[in-house]
């Protein structure tokens, strides 16, 4: 096998993500297929990064940020009131499929904490910061 | 009028793209350019704009006529600080590369390989991604290696230039700020590496006379898309204007959400398209890197340094990048030179702390670093004093934390974090982390036992001792730091049951106090938890959310 197509799994998984939203075993099965990569390696390396998602997501990706910004600035207050307002664990989907809500290492707008972004092909993909538990319940009832 | 608008991902977060849009729409017809920018540090005055030189802060869309206008009060620009890595953030437009070549960039080199590296190692730089090794000798090594691997099927007498921008910090952007606001200093700093690691024979070796296929990968976090799309540009400027493409040329790969891959040998993994799990070394990737091959990775705010020193012979590179963040009150990018102490950081560039609350500690170095308290407040920022804090200098987070934060609660916060992207290859460090964060869970949920922080400390030195990376080895930085300055506030949590911090939510209790309550009722019908009859909180029900604290008017509820 050539060092090339070994080199861009992760980039096929990638592009198939952004396609489909996320990976199914079908799909990860596929691309093994067409690529000659064993199956068990193209699981291992889509279990192994936090980018490839496993079940499917609603129209809305949430994406709280739990950098140490946002931890200090009190971004467990905001987890709760997205979990209390949606009704939803992380990294689950809310029933109807409107928002899937997880969490994410660090958005880099440490000086906007807390901070969150939201991913929707809608509304495109918007960052917000300086969230309270009233603002947070606000913008998610926008979308 | 030359109007510049801040427009890093933080000011666009800010409302920077909406400003923008309207100046340009309302500029059209008069003599006024409006560029973006990258960000130029003040991320709490975002979204920024700035005319001619002045600075307007805090713009609203209602502003953008009276800036037009000339009317709006100017700000002067504080620029007190000496910038090398971010010399030309906030000040180019970074999707111009005439901009970057105006400030000096893109100069022909007229050394040879060993004069670069001779430069390099003048400057004193040292690897800003945290570690401090000096560039210099990295450099050297990967010159003088040779590809002698058989293993991989590409072709042969080939080397890598890597740049390590997979910032994963978490409460660190400075990687962030300068890819998006001045991307040609990195690329230029990777050709610069490429020249002095490839071109030419090293002495005696004749089979490698013409000098060694040089490319250059830059690994980025797949979290940073405008990122991404600024390298694209300025790597399609650069090869239109023959700096890449010809001898040596660029791609980017984006990473895929894994801490772990900071590590030299896990990005490598990653690159390959691996798990990225890292390898013992040696072999050091200057000998066998990406693919068996000689590889030179350095990280981006090293790699912009490089074209400055080329240009201020004799200059020391003795800046450091630093996020600014937390309870402080002006957050943001800061660059200062090396010996000014952490106090001058906190105070006269970060203006204190946020609503005159008593400055705690910070946190330096992330999940490998550690929290030094306020008493140490006058350590300088060197690489070796910092060290001797049991802190590190780290890639450049500043966490600044008040009286608010506990400190218990922040390693375990680390610890958490630490446990999630650990790779799961070394014992030490996927058991041993795990046992750490469960100890510090009870002790921050009240039920601490006698022992734990003894326990804590053993189980710290033999995670560091048995891990094979820097991840594992560095993991329980946060816990040791915290239990060398502020010891008393775990024994507090395990013998008295008392966070002091009023953090730990498991061991707060809520109370109404009846003399200052007008009975409006409000807290008993928004509890979520229908914790609240008669103005009496059961703190059986109780779930510690703290809303009934922020919604009362009359400061009532008390936190004990």
């Amino acid at each position: 096998m050539s060092c090339e197509c070994r080199e861009n799994l992760i980039e096929i998984l990638q592009k198939t993500q952004e396609e489909s939203g996320w990976l199914s075993r079908e799909t990860l099965e596929k691309i093994a297929g067409e690529t000659g990569i064993k199956p068990a390696k193209v699981i291992g390396v889509a279990t192994f990064y936090a980018q490839f998602r496993d079940k499917p997501v609603g129209k809305n990706l949430i994406l709280l940020c739990q950098g140490t910004a946002c931890h200090v600035n009190g971004s467990a207050e905001i987890e709760a009131a997205i979990r209390e307002h949606l009704k939803v664990e992380e990294g689950e989907i809310t029933e109807g499929g409107k928002f899937t809500y997880s969490n994410v290492a660090c958005l880099g707008c440490c000086s906007l904490a807390p901070a969150m972004m939201i991913i929707s092909k809608e509304k495109g993909d918007k960052t917000y910061g300086k969230l309270t538990r009233e603002s947070v319940v606000k913008i998610l009832d926008e979308y | 009028m030359n109007i510049k608008v801040g427009m890093g991902s933080c000011g666009i977060a800010a409302g920077a793209g909406e400003i923008f849009d309207l100046l340009v729409k309302r500029a059209k017809n008069t003599d006024s350019g409006v560029t973006p920018v990258g960000c130029n540090g003040m991320c709490y005055l975002e979204p920024i704009v700035e005319v001619d030189g002045k600075m307007y802060t805090q713009v609203s869309e209602a502003d953008v006529d009276d800036i037009l206008s000339g009317i709006k009060p100017l700000h002067e620009a504080e620029q007190n600080q000496n910038r090398i890595a971010l010399r030309n953030c906030g000040i180019i437009n970074p999707e111009n590369i005439d901009e970057y070549i105006e400030k000096g960039g893109y100069q022909p080199l007229n050394l040879t390989p060993e004069e670069v590296i001779e430069k390099v190692k003048a400057s004193g730089l040292a690897g800003r991604g945290g570690a401090g090794f000096p560039t210099w000798f990295k450099w050297d090594a990967c010159r003088k290696a040779t590809c002698s691997s058989t293993a991989s099927p590409c072709s042969d007498n080939k080397k890598y230039v890597i740049c390590n921008a997979d910032e994963g910090d978490p409460g660190a952007f400075m990687d962030r700020a300068i890819l998006e606001g001045d991307p040609h200093s990195v690329l230029e700093g990777m050709l610069i590496c490429a020249h002095a690691i490839g071109r030419g024979a090293p002495s005696g070796n004749s089979s490698l006379r013409d000098g060694a296929l040089v490319e250059g990968i830059i690994y980025v976090r797949a979290e940073y898309p405008l990122v991404i799309k600024r390298l694209e540009i300025a790597i399609i400027q650069a090869r239109e204007r023959g700096f890449l493409g010809n001898q040596f040329d660029i791609k980017i790969k984006a990473g895929a959400g894994a801490f772990v891959c900071g590590e030299e040998t896990a990005l490598i993994a990653s690159l390959e398209g691996e798990r990225g799990m890292p390898r013992l070394k040696p072999p050091f990737p200057a000998e066998k890197g990406f693919w068996g091959k000689p590889s030179n990775i350095n990280n981006v705010e090293t790699f912009a340094n490089v074209p400055w020193i080329m240009q201020n012979s004799g200059k020391a590179a003795n800046t450091k990048v630093f996020a600014l963040t937390g309870k402080i009150a002006k957050g943001g990018l800061v660059e200062v030179p090396m010996g000014c102490t952490i106090k001058d950081v906190v105070f006269n560039i970060g203006g204190g702390i946020q609503g005159g609350k008593n400055f705690k500690a910070v946190q330096l170095g992330g999940p490998s670093g550690g929290c030094i308290p306020a008493s140490l407040q006058d350590t300088k920022i060197d690489y070796k004093s910092l060290a001797e804090t049991g802190a590190i200098m780290g890639s450049g987070g500043m966490v600044v934390m008040d009286e608010s934060s506990c400190m218990v609660d922040m390693a375990r916060y680390f610890l958490d974090f630490t446990c999630k992207e650990s790779c799961g290859k070394c014992a030490h460090c996927r058991v041993g982390n795990r046992r750490l964060l469960d100890i510090l869970e009870r002790i921050c949920n009240g039920s601490g036992k006698d022992g734990d922080i003894e326990l804590l400390e053993e189980l710290s030195e033999e995670i560091k001792a048995g891990s094979l990376c820097a991840l594992g080895q560095t993991a329980p930085n946060p816990v040791l730091t915290t239990l060398r300055y502020f010891k008393n506030e775990y024994e507090d949590h395990i013998k008295n049951k008392k966070c002091t911090a009023k953090s730990c939510k498991k061991l707060l209790t809520y109370s109404i106090d009846l003399n200052k309550c007008k009975k409006c009722n409000l807290c008993v019908k928004k509890c979520a938890a229908n914790a609240i009859t008669d103005f009496v909180i059961n703190d059986e029900k109780c779930t510690k959310c703290g809303f009934c604290e922020s919604l009362c008017k009359f400061e009532a509820v008390t936190v004990n």
